[in-house]
């Protein structure tokens, strides 16, 4: 005896819209009281976020990282896990692309590079397979297990940055150069083949292949054998015992996905951007995955979006924080919290009166 | 005239589209116990709810010996000296009974003096009404008949005049069912009020002074039970005649298709859930299962369906040894010809959040027809489900609409659709009916008979006694993780099953244990 449920569109598309309205209210209302008008800084955010190519590079930039960790939050939801870290995963991507690109330079680039995004997305999954297994097979809380392991992948970076990996004679904690093969082209490069020019901005190739990564993630979710498989166990871990899935299988299977996918986040920032290792790259982008990956709700198309708008509040805070010297670079920090607040946390807080809205309005359908 | 004990007039209640009451109307007699029956979804849940403060009425009523009374809270139907225990009971485990009694009643601070209070209560109740209950026992040291004194002492420590329970059978045996409405009976005649709310007819028959039948959210009558039939109440309930026995010829037994030997399954604790269990199910039959639930049923399917691995003993299918819950899961056995209906379709033979036609794939995903490769095809899929409700009468016949969304009797045919259609050699089937509208228990029963007369093995467990006298062609009965007998329907009585269920043989041991 349910109620008759509000339409996909209703919960998807306006429950989140209302939510970062909410979002921006609030941090409208603190930018209020520490004294600056916050009409003027909200529109400075968006015209620093996307009112330029310089600034639409930029987001993409950052958007292109939130969508890899997001969508490797997603695929670990799907099979009812909470892989808390992404940031630890793509550190370790970082190394794994780091050391195919250092070990094996003399290869022509269309192998090193292949084998470079190969390398952070095993690097990444290597590094979820221990708590995967003690999850599966031990019953060891994944949550726990990730974030120890997001420990020791920091620690391991910097033992490696500034022992065995420093360049020599370097006094900084970082790798030497990649060679040329082993980074992907920025975006105002690529344009420039085709006789387009554009401004130099950190945006690269991995945005298309974060872009590949949703459709592939879709594909995989609900169009595969497998993705239906992750899908029951998640929902139902007993329906798939009965139905002869074994969850501690999927449960590895997606996870192992999962983390390829937050590794393929260093394919931003280290092959595309810095083109060698250098230490804390990751910059919490892990984290803000989770918060992508709860407001897009679990779909590709959703992680797109909803890492385009932390896109947005990171470049966009960005220039704020810059023009505004009143509010400052923490004052950003509280603006992305109230987004996650609202949008990620207290997720469903409007869902129900926007949807008994919708009922008074849409009118009373033929009761059952 | 004493006025009734409760009078509620007018109740209307909607859940969104769903209309649960319209303009309800119940009047019940002090002293007296009440049935009230009716369909899954007929509205007697909402109703007690109502009544008991959980759900506000959207409009309507209530008065409570003849004082209108404005019932919000379980706290406010308490105060108005109404009680309910619920189907599932809501006690603390590692509790005492009179911890248990005391929740909510401790008395400050310290709980000596509330304890001292409630003890008292307790035990000058227990004699009035002769229930008899340890007031230290722990609570999960107690067989469920006795929770059941626990819950409805409890609502009578709390000084309730007025009882209702809701579906209170469903996990009693024959004997505890007798118990109970002796004192039910007993309750009534100390001036009590009790209002049972089930779907068995004959308890309706046996216990009740007066019934009120419910049919879609509307009160379609109120009886004097000693002037009516189960026929007439079937009727009232489901608004036309329905057989309430199952028509089958006689089965034609051929070779064994199922035979288990000596099988035994421990949980993780390591208790001895099933003990040496041993049958044999031959093609065109149907073997019967009876028993109280808990008594090793379901291990026994989820052994031989390979969900569950068997600590000893043998499982055979056509003569070909079986490794059940080992090399042969789920998935092996069902290419094998084992399907398996599972006893709780919501825990197991669905996922509810998926599309029906996702939930009708359960366990059939890696089929070639369902896609190619690595990859599934929507339109095949869907497809797929739509013949399967064509041939099921699953309504809405919608393979997109979510499968929570429908009722618990489409639900099960969805579930019988996806393991009858792919002609199984051996059907296990588990409370082929739980929570389904007489409509579609008939349907089904039809489907199980129809499938035996095909020619294929069938092993069915249920817990309604009736269920499995009227499908099967052998029935065993099982108490404790032991077959306790094996009865020919026919040539059985329910005095005789119920001492089976019981675990009271007759017959001796084949052999020491």
């Amino acid at each position: 005896m349910s109620a008759r449920p509000a339409p996909l569109w209703l919960i998807a598309g306006v429950v989140p819209l209302v939510n970062v309205a909410v979002a921006f209210l609030a941090a409208g209302l603190v930018i209020a009281l520490i004294g600056e008008n916050p009409l003027e800084a909200l529109q400075i955010m968006l015209r620093g976020a996307l009112g330029s190519q310089y600034g639409l590079g930029y987001t993409l930039y950052y958007t292109t990282s939130f969508i890899f960790t997001g969508l490797a939050v997603a695929v670990a939801f799907h099979a009812g896990h909470f892989n808390i870290g992404g940031e630890g995963q793509a550190l370790m991507g970082g190394l794994g692309a780091a050391l195919v690109a250092l070990s094996l330079p003399f290869l022509p680039w269309p192998i090193l590079l292949p084998l470079c995004v190969l390398g952070a997305a095993l690097a990444g999954a290597a590094w979820v397979l221990i708590p995967a297994y003690l999850q599966a097979y031990r019953g060891s809380h994944i949550v726990i297990t990730t974030i120890m392991f997001n420990f020791l992948a920091a620690t391991l970076l910097v033992y490696l940055l500034v022992g065995p990996m420093k360049m020599a004679g370097s006094m900084a904690p970082e790798t030497a150069r990649f060679v040329p093969g082993a980074t992907l082209p920025l975006m105002n490069q690529m344009a420039a083949w085709f006789g387009l020019t554009l401004t130099r901005t950190p945006l690269n190739l991995s945005f298309v292949f974060a872009i590949l990564a949703a459709i592939m993630v879709w594909v995989l979710i609900w169009r595969t054998r497998l993705g239906y498989a992750i899908r029951t166990v998640g929902a139902n871990p007993d329906a798939a015992v009965y139905a002869g899935i074994s969850p501690a299988r999927i449960t590895v299977i997606a996870l192992l996905i999962s983390g390829g996918l937050a590794g393929l986040m260093a394919t931003n920032e280290i092959l595309g951007v810095q083109g060698r290792l250098i230490n804390e790259f990751t910059a919490g982008a892990g984290f803000v995955g989770i918060a992508v990956a709860l407001m897009g709700r679990g779909h590709p198309f959703g992680i797109v979006l909803a890492a385009l708008l932390f896109g947005v509040l990171y470049q966009g805070g960005a220039e704020l924080a810059f023009d505004k010297p009143k509010i400052t670079r923490e004052m950003i920090i509280v603006i992305q919290g109230f987004v996650i607040l609202f949008a990620g946390a207290l997720e469903m807080m409007f869902a129900d009166r926007i949807a008994s809205l919708y009922q008074r309005f849409a009118g009373q359908p033929v009761s059952a | 005239m004493i006025p009734p004990a409760i009078q509620m007039t007018g109740i209307d209640k909607r859940f969104g589209a769903v209309h649960a009451n319209r303009a309800v109307d119940l009047t019940v007699t002090k002293g007296t116990v009440h049935g009230l029956i009716g369909e899954n979804g007929a509205g007697k849940s909402t109703l007690m709810s109502i009544l008991y403060g959980f759900y506000a009425a959207d409009a309507g009523s209530i008065a409570i010996n003849g004082k209108p009374s404005l019932i919000r809270t379980p706290a406010d139907a308490i105060h108005s000296g109404i009680g309910m225990v619920h189907q599932h009971f809501m006690l603390v485990e590692t509790f005492t009974v009179v911890e248990n009694v005391m929740l909510g009643a401790e008395g400050g601070v310290f709980t000596a003096r509330g304890a001292a209070a409630v003890r008292s209560k307790l035990l000058e109740l227990s004699q009035a009404y002769s229930m008899d209950v340890n007031p230290d026992a722990v609570v999960s040291d107690l067989a469920v008949g006795e929770l059941q004194r626990v819950e409805i002492l409890k609502a009578l420590v709390k000084g309730a005049d007025i009882l209702i329970l809701d579906e209170p059978t469903a996990v009693l045996t024959p004997t505890e069912v007798d118990n109970l409405f002796v004192l039910l009976r007993r309750l009534a005649g100390e001036g009590k009020t009790v209002i049972i709310v089930t779907h068995k007819l004959k308890e309706i028959m046996a216990v009740t002074d007066r019934v009120s039948v419910m049919r879609r959210g509307e009160m379609v009558g109120t009886v004097e039970t000693a002037g009516t039939s189960p026929a007439d109440l079937a009727e009232l309930m489901v608004g036309r005649r329905v057989v309430l026995t199952v028509e089958k010829g006689a089965a034609r037994p051929g070779d064994v298709m199922l035979a288990v030997e000596d099988l035994c399954v421990r949980d993780a604790r390591g208790t001895l859930r099933l003990d040496h269990v041993s049958l044999t199910v031959k093609a065109g039959e149907i073997v019967g299962i009876a028993g109280v639930s808990g008594n090793g049923q379901s291990e026994l399917l989820e052994a031989i369906a390979g969900i569950r691995k068997p600590s000893s003993g043998r499982v055979s299918l056509k003569g070909e040894a079986l490794d059940c819950g080992g090399k042969d899961d789920p998935r092996t056995l069902r290419a094998k010809g084992l399907r398996h209906v599972p006893e709780d379709r919501h825990r197991m033979g669905l996922v509810k959040p998926f599309a029906a036609a996702e939930s009708a794939m359960l366990g059939c995903s890696d089929e070639e027809r369902f896609g190619r490769g690595l990859f599934l095809d929507r339109d095949l899929v869907m497809a797929d489900c739509a013949a399967k409700m064509a041939a099921f009468d699953v309504r809405p016949a919608d393979p997109g609409l979510r499968t929570a969304l429908f009722s618990g009797g489409n639900q099960q045919k969805l579930v019988l659709a996806r393991e009858i259609e792919r002609d199984p050699q051996l059907l296990l089937i588990g409370q082929p009916t739980r929570g389904v509208d007489i409509g579609a228990i008939e349907f089904i029963h039809k489907r199980i008979i129809a499938l035996r007369d095909a020619g294929k093995a069938i092993l069915l467990v249920s817990t309604e006694l009736d269920e499995v006298l009227a499908l099967s062609d052998r029935v065993l009965v099982m108490c404790g993780g032991k077959i306790t007998g094996e009865r020919l329907p026919d040539q059985t009585s329910e005095q005789d099953m119920g001492l089976l269920m019981a675990g009271v043989t007759s017959e001796q041991p084949k052999e020491a244990a």
